[in-house]
């Protein structure tokens, strides 16, 4: 088979996600269920879900999770791993077999923290060794690729329709404060395994609905940093993008919402607010090459929230939702009602408008 | 009246009941199926639930009444027949429509009557009772989109860069449009006699449909957006 980057084929997608603000946990069934009348949105050729709170008992672990293209890459990656990490727990994800997933990979989490010994020698801090350890396993070892790699969050991806890959990964099985979703129809490349979304780093989690013509300018500015894009597929740099801004640089949400969706220059100059007329003309001026263009409607999952935001022309749809403490975001208000049919508030966020939505402290 | 439960129903299983109904139907428990009654030429549809996308697409003298919010692409391409949305529509309502009426009670997403276009006595209308996301109008060749912005406070009643490449048809924005950035090739105007004599029978339907007092919605000031000029792009190939 033909993989990412080797094939072009011209070609939407679905996104949902679903946060309790009070962080109250919920069984990833729901999300599953988001993705039913959105079915028609994915072509089978890949799905995914991340979960965020779902592994309470290990919270202080990265939990790893892998897949590998056989026996023995499994046992050499395991070995690399062991090196700079101590592995509390090692074991093949649960899945169900079903007719619907096949070919599946070698498919394990690791739950590890850094050997201090290796961090104190680097004089590195963990997330930053945890993320370059994720980028040389994925560009070093052949045939394994660490598809998760956050605390207390994992995601489930596979080639599929998103119900499908939800049934396969035994998704009712697990609880969690926030959930997002994906059901691919791959508009570039084709589907395979780790192709599939959510793309992950760390705790950050991004699906994505869209298509963006300036990947290859941000990647060769992402790649500046270490980042590499292994999958030459777009919604890995937006996940790197996010996190070279928010954990490098430290902006915040908002902030790198204005760097990554930036308002036109006459939409800046047509501010009224001179502080905010300021404020976007120094995200512009500062990180040019980070402008993501095309369209997109993505949902960005965090460690105690979510962030949901449209390209600035808004040329996808996504609805936002409310219930009690609930708050849901899906490209159609259908994957809302299927979430949670009495839902309130019903709105669509403007082109380059974030919302995002937190945890309450402590609440997860 | 026929009454189909869409529950669990694909949108091919549910449009085909649809099309073998002899008379009007009732669709209950609606949620995102796509498509429905596309290309219809009669019956009158009820819909509650959620419909989907490209919600009478290509209709054809049919009537839809969706008594919740409707989603991307609210009679796309539509030729003829009316589309009723109790609710707000998502982006791109009305896209390339050519004939037939849109009446929508709420707010209408980004793009409505995108690429709307009007031949001989075809003269679509696309009346949103709330707010109108930016790019109102684009590429509009035809047809009239009238914008209330009922509810809308003080907030602006339409996003950014309405009429961009609007080249034919008229809007109107019940507001007087005094922080309203329009492109070069448009002209906005207050409305005159004739044209509160036009507006006036389009609002008049909407307030019989969702119960406005027209007076009160009439009592503000209009204004009436045209192209410049019949054939904007003639210069542009060829100088004839």
């Amino acid at each position: 088979m033909k993989l990412e980057g080797q094939v072009r084929i011209p070609s939407g997608c679905a996104i949902a996600a679903v946060i309790s603000r009070e962080g109250n946990r919920m069984s990833g069934g729901t999300i599953a269920n988001a993705m039913k009348p959105m079915h028609d949105r994915s072509n089978g050729l890949g799905g995914g879900f991340a979960g965020y709170g779902i592994y309470p008992e290990y919270k202080e672990l990265y939990a790893f999770h892998l897949f590998f293209d056989q026996r023995a890459t499994r046992k050499s990656c395991e070995a690399f791993l062991k090196e700079q990490f101590e592995i509390v727990k090692s074991e093949r994800i649960p899945t169900r077999k079903i007719p619907a997933i096949t070919d599946e990979p070698v498919i394990w989490r690791y739950f590890a923290a850094p050997l201090k010994s290796v961090l104190a020698d680097l004089q590195l801090d963990e997330k930053e060794f945890v993320a370059r350890t994720v980028m040389k396993i994925n560009t070093g070892i052949k045939g394994a690729y660490v598809f998760s790699s956050g605390k207390n969050m994992g995601t489930f991806k596979a080639v599929g329709y998103p119900e499908d890959v939800g049934t396969f990964y035994r998704l009712e099985e697990y609880e969690g404060y926030s959930w997002t979703a994906h059901g691919r129809y791959p508009t570039n490349t084709p589907g395979w395994w780790g192709g599939a979304h959510p793309f992950t780093l760390l705790d950050w989690s991004v699906v994505h609905n869209g298509e963006i013509s300036s990947y290859d300018a941000n990647r060769r500015f992402i790649e500046m940093f270490g980042y590499q894009c292994t999958l030459q597929t777009d919604t890995e740099v937006i996940t790197y993008v996010m996190d070279y801004l928010v954990r490098v640089q430290g902006l915040t949400l908002e902030e790198a919402s204005g760097v990554i969706a930036a308002p036109f220059w006459r939409t800046i100059e047509g501010k009224t607010d001179p502080e905010d007329r300021h404020k976007y003309t120094y995200l512009r001026t500062m990180f040019p090459s980070l402008l993501i263009t095309g369209p997109f409607s993505i949902v960005l999952g965090f460690d105690g929230g979510l962030m949901a935001l449209n390209d600035r022309l808004k040329l996808r749809s996504m609805v936002v939702g409310e219930k009690g403490d609930k708050v849901f975001i899906a490209s159609e208000e259908a994957a809302v009602r299927a979430m949670e049919p009495e839902a309130e508030n019903i709105w669509a966020p403007a082109g380059g408008e974030p919302v995002i939505i937190k945890v309450k402290d402590g609440g997860f | 009246m026929m009454l189909v439960n869409a529950k669990n129903l694909h949108y091919r299983a549910l449009n085909e009941a649809l099309r073998k109904a002899a008379d009007d139907c009732t669709v209950t428990e609606c949620c995102g199926q796509r498509y429905i009654a596309a290309g219809m030429s009669h019956k009158s549809i009820t819909i509650s639930g959620t419909p989907g996308n490209a919600l009478g697409a290509y209709l054809n003298g049919a009537a839809i009444t969706v008594h919740a919010n409707a989603q991307e692409a609210v009679g796309d391409t539509m030729n003829a027949g009316k589309i009723v949305v109790h609710g707000n529509i998502g982006d791109a309502a009305g896209y390339a429509m050519r004939g037939g009426k849109i009446f929508v009670r709420g707010n209408a997403g980004y793009r409505a009557g995108i690429h709307m276009k009007a031949y001989e006595e075809k003269r679509p209308l696309m009346v949103i009772g709330g707010r109108a996301g930016s790019f109102l109008g684009e590429y509009q060749a035809g047809g009239v989109i009238v914008v209330l912005g009922l509810g809308a406070k003080d907030k602006e009643i339409v996003g950014n860069f309405p009429c961009t490449g609007m080249h034919g048809g008229k809007m109107f924005l019940r507001s007087d449009c005094r922080n309203i950035k329009f492109p070069s090739q448009v002209t906005a105007r207050a409305a005159d006699g004739t044209d509160r004599e036009e507006v006036k029978a389009y609002v008049s339907e909407y307030c019989d449909l969702f119960g406005y007092d027209i007076r009160q919605v009439l009592s503000s000031p209009f204004t009436v957006i045209t192209p410049d000029s019949k054939s904007p792009y003639r210069q542009m190939y060829v100088a004839n």
